[in-house]
Order: structure tokens, then sequence, then C-alpha cells
């Protein structure tokens, strides 16, 4: 096992202004959370980019497979009843 | 003119000055690129409050001076840096043992001078506070990480304190200019931040497993009335080359 | 032998310009040049840190001074989104770092020239950064997501570091006689360098068809040299400037400037190993690694102490 290392990989989100989602921006290594905080604010928040950041390790992030993309995605294509425009409303009538 | 104030302000200055110097010789040469990063912003940060405080003393001095004269046109005895600010970059313990023990110095500092009723040098202050509250959680958190790394890096960092230890009394040296300021509450003694500073110090040495060396005052004379160490001239001479090369033009 | 069925549909994806991302199937030859490409290009932007940081402590007024150091922070930076985004392509960043010390990596040559005045750091933003920035815009719309996403964020940055280089030319031009002949002595040594950035003729490239194809490239070499010649010129003729190529010309016929053959002698040298520095450059990454090893191994003990404490609290 090595005792040098670039440290964990770590995949940064930051909150560009209050009240709105964090946003994946990028990654970094560090070899612990704070570290990995300070580095996240120094890498990507120079320009006044954000308010908040998370950080996650890379390892622990779950992604969905784009092999399975059709089985995982598709379905949603044709229930489009969960669209609003998929109702017909009377002309006239207000507030719905 | 207020000599006091300039020379408070030069005394300032000039420990940002050198201090964003040593860092900027380190560029490009740090353990890992984001540690490379991090430091680079402190050093920003340390020359943007040196800007700051060297604008004010050229204003206060009038004549058209401006900071660049002051930053780049001394001679060495007229720069007012304190030692500790020009110990070398040895290797990066140095490098984070004489940043952490500023970073201590300049937390207390700030803090106190965000009161001061002159209005520039606070409100330097309000902007500084922010930025070396960070730089001290900063090097704080590395201190702790290489007094318990590995035996190796604890071993690196306490000697680097123990060698550049001799050069923190003068962080608290305090004459009739300091003295004269705060009764007017224009500035802060440094005396006045002694305590506060060997509290932090020694809850962080605890916390990293570092000792505290015993305190050797080194009497031959201070930075902050214009006698250096030996590192200065040379750091000087790199500095101040283009501007004593083509003294006419600007830059 | 790759299944020819997921080919197909990788060009389809690729001509219907839908970004590839790191999860799903591409080419073995696709993830290569990729990995490659991308890590090279992180490597230049480390590498590019050393001539600029060469004058940092040299750097002649305060407001100079701290230019500069925040546009030697933002190539640090910009290495590491570029790293980053190679590792998402399955390789180590230490991995990266054997091959550059290995010299089996490659990084741009420009940066194997030396700067040897406080000319040659605007020549730099001006003409080297500016140089980049036409090859960025263009990655912009390369066909990996986060090479894609990556260059998106150096563009924004990068545009900063043209304009400190550019008016220290303009400071320099507008001076005294002999920062005149400063950076006329630097445009003289870096406009060459600069227009090899783009790299060889399209015709001599080996990677260029198929990255082409691929839309990792999105336009050949010389497209991109002729719009940083065309886009550069006024800029140095506007301050009194000459450029050393005594055959630039406009061309009303073609409209766009007509330069001189390029030394390619120079480039493959450059290229191969043998510029000014190319040793030296990498003996100066290399003594920075292994004089901070000590740091990197406190830093992982560390952390593994804590998760030790954090399992048995």
């Amino acid at each position: 096992m090595s005792t040098d290392n670039q440290g964990i990989l770590w995949e940064v989100f930051v909150q560009p202004k209050s009240g709105k989602p964090h946003k994946h921006v990028g990654s970094l290594h560090a070899y612990d959370k704070e570290m990995a905080m300070k580095a996240a604010r120094d890498l990507y928040t120079r320009r006044q980019e954000g308010c908040g950041i998370w950080i996650v390790k890379a390892e622990d992030v779950i992604s969905s497979q784009s092999t399975d993309s059709e089985a995982f995605f598709d379905p949603a294509d044709d229930k489009i009843y969960r669209h609003p425009t998929f109702y017909k409303i009377p002309d006239g009538v207000k507030h719905i | 003119m207020n000599t006091d104030l300039h020379t408070y302000c030069l005394r300032l200055g000039d420990n940002g000055l050198i201090l964003s110097h040593r860092i900027a010789e380190y560029c490009s040469k740090g353990p890992h690129l984001e540690e490379d990063l991090a430091i680079t912003n402190v050093g920003l940060d340390l020359l943007g409050q040196a800007e700051s405080f060297l604008k004010y003393a050229a204003d206060i001095k009038g004549g058209g001076l401006t900071e660049d004269d002051l930053a780049f046109r001394r001679k060495e005895h007229e720069y007012l840096c304190i030692h500790l600010t020009e110990i070398p970059n040895i290797d990066y313990a140095y490098i984070l043992a004489r940043q952490f023990l500023m970073d201590v110095y300049h937390f207390y500092l700030y803090k106190k001078l965000v009161t001061t009723e002159d209005p520039i040098i606070s409100g330097i202050a309000a902007k500084a506070i922010k930025e070396v509250t960070y730089h001290l959680q900063r090097s704080t958190g590395w201190v702790i990480r290489l007094g318990h790394g590995t035996d190796e890096s604890g071993q690196r960092i306490q000697e680097a304190f123990n060698n550049i230890w001799m050069y923190t009394d003068e962080l608290f040296e305090t004459d009739d200019i300091e003295k004269n300021l705060e009764k007017k509450n224009l500035g802060v003694t440094s005396s006045s931040l002694k305590k506060d500073w060997e509290g932090k110090v020694k809850e962080v040495f605890i916390s990293a497993g570092l000792s505290i060396p015993s305190i050797t005052k080194h009497s031959l004379g201070y930075g902050k009335y214009g006698i250096h160490t030996e590192y200065l001239g040379y750091l000087l001479a790199e500095m101040q080359h283009l501007n004593l090369l083509y003294p006419d033009a600007k830059w | 032998m790759e299944d020819p069925k997921k080919l197909e549909e990788f060009q389809e994806k690729i001509d219907a310009d839908i970004k590839i991302e790191p999860k799903d199937w591409m080419p073995e030859k696709y993830r290569q040049s990729l990995v490659r490409q991308i890590s090279q290009h992180a490597h230049s932007e480390v590498i590019g840190m050393q001539p600029e940081g060469n004058w940092l402590t040299r750097a002649p007024s305060l407001r100079a001074k701290k230019i500069l150091m925040a546009k030697i922070q933002d190539e640090a930076g910009h290495g590491l989104y570029l790293y980053c985004a190679a590792e998402t392509l399955g390789v180590s960043r230490d991995q990266f770092l054997n091959w550059l010390h290995e010299g089996i990596a490659k990084y741009s040559s420009v940066f194997n020239y030396p700067t040897l005045t406080w000319a040659d750091i605007g020549a730099i933003g001006w003409l080297v950064d500016g140089a980049a920035i036409v090859n960025q815009v263009s990655l912009q719309g390369t066909s990996y997501g986060p090479y894609s996403r990556a260059m998106v964020r150096i563009c924004k940055e990068e545009s900063f570091h043209q304009r400190q280089g550019y008016e220290i030319v303009v400071t320099l031009a507008q001076g005294t006689k002999e920062q005149k002949q400063m950076v006329q002595d630097a445009l003289n040594r870096w406009w060459w360098p600069s227009i090899m950035m783009f790299g060889p003729h399209d015709a001599e490239s080996a990677h260029s068809n198929q990255s082409l194809k691929w839309r990792i490239k999105r336009e050949s070499n010389d497209e991109l040299r002729q719009r940083y010649i065309d886009k550069t010129i006024h800029q140095g003729e506007h301050l009194g400037l000459t450029f050393p190529d005594s055959n630039l010309k406009w061309n009303k016929k073609t409209n766009h400037y007509d330069f001189s053959p390029i030394d390619w002698d120079e480039f493959w040298n450059v290229v191969k190993g043998n510029g000014p520095g190319n040793r030296m450059r990498l003996v100066h990454h290399k003594k920075a690694h292994d004089d901070g090893a000590w740091v990197r191994e406190a830093a992982l003990a560390y952390e593994k102490k804590q998760n030790k404490n954090s399992l048995i609290a």
C-alpha cells in the first residue's frame, strides 16, 4: 500500500445563490474532508461563484448507467398524463 | 504629517509585502497542486493588505509618493518588516511554521484594529480579518496534520518551529510610536497581543503534539527599527531589480 | 475488435452532437486519445507556471505582481480542472504524474522557451494565452462531456490572462526607449513559438483526422492557426510593433494574412525534448514533487489515523 499519493478524489457542488440548487462544478484531490472543503473554496469560488459548497468522495457517488438508460428513463416518455398540458379545460374556467 | 501613523503603516505594510514575497517565491514548488493554489491565495491576500497599508503610508507622507515608490525604492534599512517574515523558504515545514505564527499574530492584530478610530486602518482591518481568519484555519490544520502525520513530519515541523522561535519575541516589541497611537485609539501595541497569541499557539501545539520551544530573545536589533537579517538584502535585490535598473521607467 | 454496431451508435451520437459521458461506452482509441490529450493539456498548464513564475518575484509594481500571482494561480486551477476531467477516464492523477516524470507524457512545447525579460511576461499573456484562447474556445464544443465543461470554465478565466499580458505590452510599447526595445525583442522571440502551438499542418498530423471525426477536435490546426494570426496582427501594429516575418501580408482575395512557412525542424526538436527548457522544466517539477513527498505522506497518514479513531469512537 503506497504511503504517497495524490489523495482522495472528491466531487464538488457549489450553490450559486441562496435558494438555488447546488451544481456540480468539478473535482479535486485532498487528503481529508477539511482540506477538501478548503480546496473546493480556493479552486471553485475564487470569482464569487457561490455561497455554499458540498463535497462528496467520488467513490460515494452512485451513478445511473447509460446502458440502462432505456429501461430507466424511457418509460417516463409515454406517461404524458403527468404533464398539465395533457388535459383539456373548458374555455372560461379559471384558476386551474 | 503624522509620522507615527506613517511609520506604523509602513511596519504593517512591510510585513505583508515581505511575507507575500516569500510565498511568491514558492509558486510552482508546492507539494501538491491544490496546496500550491491555496498558498498562493494566502499570498495574494497578504499582498492586498500590504498594498493598502503602503498606499495609506504614502498618502500620509504626501508629495506624490506612491505605494510602488515605497514598495520598490527604499533602502534596506528603511523597510520595517520583522525578521520572522524574512526567514527563507527552507522547506515546507519552515514555510508553514512561519506562516502559522504570523497568522495567529495577524488574527489578533486585525481583530483589535477593526475598532480603531482611524477609518482607513479599521477599513483595511475589516477586510483583512476575514482573510486572516481563513489563513489561520488553514495553517492550524496543517500544523496539526504535520504534527501527528508521520514521525518524519512531526520532527520536521518541530525543528522548524525550534529554529525560528527566536524571532517571535519581535512580534511583541513595542515602542513609543505604538503607545502613542494606542492612546489615541489609532493603532494597537504589539505587546497587547502577546497573551492571546501565546494562548492560541499553545492550544494548537497541544492539538498537534508539539512542544513550545524555550524562547531565546535575540537582541541585535529589530526589523521594525530597520535592522534586518542577512536575507532581506537578497530578497530586495530581486524584488527591486527592474526599478533599480530602469529608474525612469513606469511599469 | 470492437462491436461494429456499438461503433456505429457511438458515431451517431457524435454526429448528433450528443456529449459522451464517463460511464458511456466508447471506442478504446477514443478513450486513449482523450487520456493523452486532456492530461497533456493539464501538464501544459502546470509547467506553464514556471516560465511565468520566473518573473513573479521581480514584478515591478504591486499591481503587476498581484495580477501575475492571480494568473499563475489560475494556471494551477486550470491544470486541476483538466487532471480531474482526465481522471474520469479511469486513470489516476498519480499515474499522469508518473508518465510526466518518466518523459512519456508531453506538454505544450511553448513552455520550454525561457522568459528572459519582463516583456516576455507580457508576450506570454498576449500571444501564448491568445493562441490558447482560440484553441480552447473551439474545444468548448469537444464531444467528451467533462473535457467540454472544463474548457467552458477555463475560457471564462482565460480572457483576463490575455488582457493582463497585453496591458504589460501596451505599457512597455508606450514607455522608455529601452522598454520599447524590450517588448519588440520579446515579440521577436515569442511569435513563432505561439504559432507553433497549433501543432503541425493537418496533413502531417497523425491524430488529426480521427480526432475530427470523433469531434474531439472541432476544427483543424491550420484553421485555428489562421484565426489566431488574423486576430493578433493589428494588436501589435496598433502599438508600433513589427512581427518577425517579412512575408506577413494581408491577402485581399482570401481575407486572411499570408505568412512565411514555419520552421518545423525547430518545432519537432522542441516536441522531442530538445527545446531550450525541456529538461530543466521537468527537473523543477520532479524536484517539487520529490521534496513534497514527506508532506503528502504526512497528510495521508493523518487521515488514516482520523478514520481509525472515528471507527473506534
